[in-house]
Order: C-alpha cells, then sequence, then structure tokens
C-alpha cells in the first residue's frame, strides 16, 4: 500500500513504539490518528508532529472501553469517511509469578491487549469490508511466542494476538484486507531506562546484536508490513536475535 | 413499511452486492446455495441492510433464503 494520502489509526500512540510509528507514518505522507487515554497530546509528541509538518488529530479513548472505541472510530470516520491503515499497538503489562497473579492481574491485560484488539479492529474492519482496502498491523510480543516468566497475562494476551491476526488476515483476505503482527523483543522503553547495570547486562547477554532495540525499528518494520501487499497473516520478530 | 417494499430493497443491495441477475434474487432462493454468496457476502449485505433501515441485526441469526432476509429485517422494522 502507498501511503501518500493514507489514514493511519494507531491505538496508544503517545509515547514509545505508538508515538515512533505515528511519526514514521506521517513522515511517509500519511494522516495520523493519535490516541491515548489521556486528554491531550503530550506536548514532546506535539513537538515532533509540528516539526515535520505532520497532518495528524489527537482523540483520547480507553480501548479496554467499547463505547470509547465507538466514540474514537465515528470521530474518525465523521472527519475522514476512511481508515486505510489501524495499527493495533495499545496495550499494558502486569507482571507477577503466574501463582501471584489474582484473576482482576491477568483480566485486565487480556482486556486491553487482546479484548481492546478485537474489538478496535472489528469495528474498523466492518468499514474496510466497504471499502474493499485497507491494512491492519497488530504489536504483540516475543513472549506470545516463548512466554515469559512473571508474565503469564501479557504472554497469554499476545499469543492470542498472533492467532486473532491470522484468523483476520484469512478473513480479510476475501476483501483485499492485510493483517500482520509484530513480535518486538526487548525495545529500549522509559521501563528499560530505569533497570539497574546488573540486569540490563543480563538482557543484553542474551541478545545476540548485544543491544536493545530502538522503537523506531519497530515503526519502520510495522510501515514495511504495510507497504508491502503480498504479505499477510505473518508474524514478525524483530528482537536482535534473541529467540534464535 | 410493506414486506414487497422491503423486498424491493434487500433485491437492490442483493444485485448490487453479489453482482447477480436480479431475476435470481427471488424470496426462495438460497444465498449461499443458489446466489453463490459466502460468509463475508452475507454480512456485507446485512451491513447495507443496517445502515439502510437504521437497524441492528444479530450477527448470529440464522437466514439462509432471501425470503429469510426479508422477514428479520421486517421483524427489526416492526419492532422499531
Amino acid at each position: 500500500m502507498e501511503l501518500t494520502s493514507k489514514t493511519a489509526l494507531i491505538t496508544g500512540s503517545t509515547r514509545g513504539i505508538g508515538a515512533a510509528i505515528a511519526l514514521t507514518f506521517a513522515k511517509a505522507g500519511c494522516q495520523v490518528i493519535i490516541n491515548g487515554r489521556q486528554a491531550d497530546i503530550p506536548e514532546s509528541l506535539r513537538e515532533q508532529l509540528e516539526l515535520i509538518n505532520a497532518n495528524y488529530q489527537y482523540i483520547q479513548a480507553d480501548i479496554a472501553d467499547k463505547d470509547s472505541i465507538s466514540n474514537l472510530v465515528n470521530k474518525i470516520y465523521d472527519t475522514n469517511s476512511k481508515i486505510d491503515i489501524l495499527i493495533n499497538n495499545a496495550g499494558i503489562t502486569n507482571d507477577k509469578l503466574m501463582m501471584r497473579m489474582k484473576e482482576s492481574d491477568f483480566d485486565r491485560v487480556l482486556n486491553i491487549n487482546l479484548r481492546g484488539t478485537f474489538m478496535v479492529t472489528q469495528q474498523v474492519f466492518k468499514r474496510m469490508l466497504k471499502q474493499k482496502s485497507g491494512c491492519i498491523v497488530n504489536l504483540a510480543s516475543v513472549v506470545g511466542l516463548h512466554g515469559n516468566i512473571g508474565q503469564a497475562n501479557y504472554a497469554a494476551s499476545k499469543a492470542g494476538v498472533i492467532g486473532l491476526t491470522k484468523t483476520i488476515a484469512q478473513e480479510g483476505a476475501l476483501r483485499g484486507i492485510r493483517c500482520n503482527a509484530i513480535a518486538p523483543g526487548m525495545i529500549a522503553s522509559d521501563m528499560t531506562d530505569a533497570l539497574n547495570d546488573r540486569v540490563k547486562d543480563e538482557i543484553l547477554n542474551n541478545i545476540p546484536l548485544k543491544r536493545l532495540g530502538n522503537p523506531n525499528e519497530v515503526a519502520q518494520t510495522a510501515k514495511f508490513l504495510v507497504e508491502n501487499d503480498y504479505i499477510t497473516g505473518q508474524t514478525i520478530v524483530i528482537d536482535g536475535g534473541m529467540t534464535i | 413499511m410493506t414486506k414487497e417494499e422491503i423486498f424491493d430493497t434487500v433485491k437492490k443491495i442483493t444485485v448490487d452486492e453479489l453482482d447477480v441477475d436480479e431475476n435470481k434474487v427471488t424470496l426462495d432462493a438460497k444465498i449461499k446455495d443458489d446466489l453463490d454468496a459466502d460468509s463475508l457476502d452475507v454480512f456485507e449485505i446485512m451491513n447495507e441492510l443496517e445502515d439502510k433501515f437504521d437497524i441492528e441485526l444479530d450477527a448470529d441469526e440464522n437466514v439462509e433464503t432471501i425470503g429469510d432476509v426479508v422477514d428479520f429485517v421486517k421483524k427489526q422494522v416492526d419492532e422499531k
């Protein structure tokens, strides 16, 4: 899909990987819809968008809430009349050993990461069917492929996202809609910045490329998946070789 | 709204969506078997009908023939 003049909705895009994807797609000529739970777009992101003369809009919405999602999608269609690209990025973690994990800890992560992805996609997919075109990228994780201690809820949600991706790809293929997933490994973020040196060294020892990934590298992968019209139903691992 | 009026609209939408001869779209016509529609086609027809009549159609409703669709829409329109 050629990106110029396309409309891209990126959920959970006020910071980190979501913000990097929004900036990358804006640079490529897309109108980007930034979404987050906060009332307004963070000033630093606004400045970066303005710097590249981005065509953007911020819409507040909570991906855990169906009415909030409906409001988000309706607002976009009211003003733009289309969504060409959907990037399901919104997600949370709530890590605990499985035996100590409360049902509410499990439910909350599944609710946003998996159910939220399903609900947003369902509402957008309905309109993409009418357009007979569209491209969806879901953010999964290497943890969804391999599991991880302390992340039973997150791993289950991301494994679910991969299964969801393959199903959407099969159903969408009947109408020219593609769907792929990205499974990032350790990507530099506020969370990894806060880790102490010992933990950082341990992590790097397990990564053949000996560094963390950066959000921009994930964003480039999303761009590649949207641009290549013959890829669908795939999960692209971007982890510096961590899971080889 | 009469059943005939609803049938006319269902017929028009079905012809548009499936690109079939309108003479084949009868009340007895089986959507999948006679009109060669797949599951997404049925969904799209229902989707168009929702917009046209401003109703909500339950996706799980079991519709086999065009007549089933007409009855289903009529029921929803009458309950509005």
